[in-house]
């Protein structure tokens, strides 16, 4: 009996004898894809774990993978390596905000998650949170304000409403970007200008929400068949009590329950609010919706992100693995179906 | 065949995931926000004032290569093998050799050559505190230090400095304060010379105060001096050890030659050498053989005191671009101090501004630096910055400082929006005492 070794490699005469504008990938057995890390927003740190993790996930299923950062080196890499598919690992500013999947569908380069128009729908959580409001789902309520209103009309007056509005504690942010960067629960109205201006270190306008008590989860959509899918959700118990950037990104500093640890009813609506979310604001192939239920069982959306992590500490991931889901198989789909797109 | 007895009492939880069973030491080793700030500096988009890494552009590469193939083809059987864990016999008496330029007499047995200074820094740490223990440092201090510090449960009493180094005065109120109390630190850590972060360098007519009021206390002195050698005026400051042998001192390759070598040492009296030894042949059996021959045969075949010259003019031309920067650009109500050697500039800004709370929009406006507060370990410095001006060219500083005064002006118009309200506890904005700034 003889053993028969498959060599993987493409023939040099294939495209010869298949004619000479045979795709690459009539060719290879396995695309080649660019996962894209690192850019330069506060999350770098973040998405080049994101993006580590990922190719080592997606060369485990036996994908050729790139590594690039999102650089001025990076459209003529495009060009000229021609990559089957990108993956966008990039999280904050341009690799959520629309701009990198703006030119990936200028130069035409087939990529996984949300187009650009999308994105930057998503990524402004203020009309985000307006569009799914509008829909009649729930978001805890919000005011978003830019420095110079503070500015022009006084900033107490403003604070002062704000409280008188919404209550305390109040949730402060930046209106974009993510990590939990320059978020900060705030209790007391006298600690309002501080958390004011170390969110404004941030970004130019401050969202503050109705702060809401509850289980904190987040529901991951993977679209890896015919339909959009929710994940199981995955309820977070951070250890010091507060989710913020130490807590997610150190293990052991936050416990994950997936399932989450709450009747099936409220998982079940979870879900189809996250698939709901994903639909409305015309979210692809993968997003994750962060949300609290309420004591009552309501589903209060937090935000929505068109690039979810995929550290080691992320929930996406932690969601995959609880239903048995290999991440570079899952990716694996989400690169095919992108090429099938074109 | 019986059951063995379950050695775990009943009712006891089975830890689910065994390797995050960590140390109670190691609580303070977690991501943070400000370090994942600092993952957008590597970028060349970025003017890093931040980091400290000497600048390298200088050295003589091609020649150093020949002397590393020649170390392999000569002595390679000696330099790919373990070595001493005191360190190579040869290259120990040629670091006394580097020692004398700053008054240092010095016996190569009580040499002990480690992965970088941090490494000895790190040991002499380990063998002398005991969790709790107090050790006094300047305020602000060298970050490594403080983690070293941290890493064996020592205590950090700061003592602060100002344009001349450390305050005598404030030494020997910090010393009464803690007897008074029952509490003997266990040393003074001490960055005499271009200090990091500071810049300052300690007065020499302060040093023997410095020296007599620890030996009046019982309190041991750990001298670091990686940048002695650097300084811009060509006076050489005597070493504490210089003039006290009992004083534990702490040398570097690092600045004077090449970083990467991680070629360090500690000058340190026979007692203390003994276990030195010991506890730095169980963290690393021994300091790498090649690094430390290839040190030596520099030392040996090249004009060193002459690359240090080259080095010093590399950092000079720098910190006169910085200086003239901040100068020009900076808004009022910033002090800095005006170093005379070495890698840094303090900066203190406007009342009120928060350094730490600052970096993201610094960052977003593609320059980085290092907030006050990473130098105490009491939440101090929040008013300060600590400027690296070793490593980018004297354009990219002026640029940086640029782009820093607009982050400063945006910051400080937030700050003008929200009022004193949003301004950080004055107690945390720096300690009541002199500071390091002359301008």
């Amino acid at each position: 009996m003889f053993h028969v070794k498959h060599d993987r490699r493409p023939d040099p005469h294939a495209s010869i004898r298949s004619g000479e504008n045979a795709p690459v990938t009539e060719q290879n057995s396995e695309p080649t894809v660019a996962v894209l890390a690192g850019g330069l927003s506060h999350e770098r740190e973040v998405s080049l774990r994101s993006g580590r993790r990922l190719a080592s996930a997606l060369r485990g299923i036996g994908t050729v993978v790139r590594e690039w950062d999102a650089d001025a080196a990076l459209i003529e890499r495009l060009r000229t390596e021609r990559p089957d598919a990108v993956v966008v690992a990039l999280h904050g500013g341009e690799g959520e905000n629309g701009s990198v999947q703006a030119v990936l569908e200028l130069l035409g380069v087939p990529f996984v998650g949300t187009p650009a128009a999308a994105c930057r729908r998503a990524w402004d959580k203020p009309t985000a949170k307006a569009e799914l409001a509008r829909a009649g789902l729930d978001t805890p309520d919000w005011v978003a304000l830019p420095h110079a209103t503070f500015r022009e009309l006084g900033a107490r007056a403003v604070l002062d409403a704000m409280v008188e509005r919404l209550g305390l504690p109040l949730m402060v942010k930046p209106d974009q970007g993510g990590s939990a960067l320059g978020a900060q629960v705030v209790t007391e109205s006298a600690d309002l200008p501080a958390a004011m201006v170390s969110c404004l270190a941030y970004a130019d306008t401050v969202l503050a929400e109705r702060f809401v008590h509850g289980t904190e989860v987040a529901v991951s959509v993977v679209e890896d068949g015919a339909e959009p899918r929710a994940l199981p959700p995955v309820e977070v118990e951070a250890k010091g009590g507060v989710y913020d950037y130490t807590a997610r990104y150190t293990p052991g500093a936050t416990t994950f329950h997936c399932p989450a640890r709450l009747d099936d009813a409220v998982l079940t609506a979870l879900q189809e609010t996250a698939l709901t979310a994903h639909q409305l604001l015309g979210l692809r192939d993968v997003s994750r919706m962060d949300a609290v239920v309420e004591p009552d069982g309501r589903v209060q959306i937090l935000e929505v992100n068109v690039s979810p992590g995929l550290t080691e500490t992320s929930l996406l991931p932690t969601a995959a693995a609880a239903e048995g889901t290999d991440l570079g198989v899952l990716f694996g789909r989400l690169v095919e179906r992108a090429i099938a797109r074109g | 065949m019986p059951v063995p007895e379950p050695l775990r009492p009943s009712g006891t939880p089975v830890p689910s995931r065994p390797v995050e069973r960590f140390a109670a030491r190691t609580a303070g080793m977690t991501a943070s926000e400000i370090r994942a700030l600092f993952a957008v500096a590597s970028r060349p988009e970025v003017v890093s004032l931040a980091g400290g890494m000497p600048n390298l552009a200088a050295l003589p590469l091609e020649t150093l290569a020949g002397e590393v193939a020649e170390l392999v083809a000569r002595d390679g059987q000696v330099a790919l093998q373990y070595g001493s864990a005191q360190g190579v016999p040869a290259l120990r008496e040629q670091i006394c050799e580097v020692m004398a330029l700053e008054g240092i007499r010095a016996d190569p047995n009580d040499v002990v050559v480690t992965v970088g200074s941090q490494m000895a820094l790190d040991l002499i740490t380990r063998i002398l505190c005991d969790p709790h223990d107090v050790v006094l440092a300047e305020g602000p201090s060298y970050v490594g230090a403080l983690g070293s510090f941290a890493a064996y449960q020592a205590r950090v009493v700061h003592v602060a400095m100002d344009a001349h180094g450390l305050v005598p005065d404030l030494l020997r109120e910090a010393l009464r304060s803690l007897a008074a109390r029952g509490v003997i630190p266990k040393f003074l850590y001490t960055i005499p010379n271009f200090h990091n972060p500071a810049g300052v360098t300690l007065a020499v007519e302060r040093r023997r105060e410095v020296l007599d009021l620890c030996a009046e206390y019982g309190v041991a002195v750990l001298e670091d001096n990686p940048y002695g050698l650097l300084g811009f005026t060509g006076r050489v400051y005597p070493a504490l050890r210089s003039m006290d042998p009992g004083v534990l001192y702490l040398g570097s390759f690092s600045k004077t030659f090449a970083s990467g070598l991680r070629v360090g040492w500690a000058l340190v009296p026979p007692a203390v050498r003994e276990r030195l030894v010991l506890a730095a042949e169980s963290a690393t059996l021994c300091p790498p053989t090649f690094n430390q021959l290839l040190v030596s045969r520099y030392l040996a075949a090249h004009d060193w005191r002459g690359q240090i010259k080259t080095f010093t003019e590399v950092y000079r031309e720098r910190r006169d671009a910085i200086l003239s920067a901040l100068e020009t650009y900076l808004p009022d109500g910033c002090t800095w101090n005006i170093p005379d050697g070495g890698f840094y500039v303090w900066l203190t800004v406007p009342e009120g501004v928060d350094t730490k709370a600052m970096l993201p929009r610094a960052v977003t406006a593609r320059v980085a630096y290092a907030s006050g507060t990473g130098f105490y370990a009491d939440g101090f410095g929040s008013r300060q910055l600590r400027l690296s001006y070793c490593y980018p060219t004297p354009e990219r500083i002026t640029e940086g400082v640029r782009r820093l005064a607009g982050v400063l002006e945006a910051e400080l118009d937030v700050m003008r929006t929200f009022g004193s309200a949003a301004r950080p506890r004055p107690e945390l904005q720096g300690p009541q005492a002199p500071s390091p700034d002359t301008t």
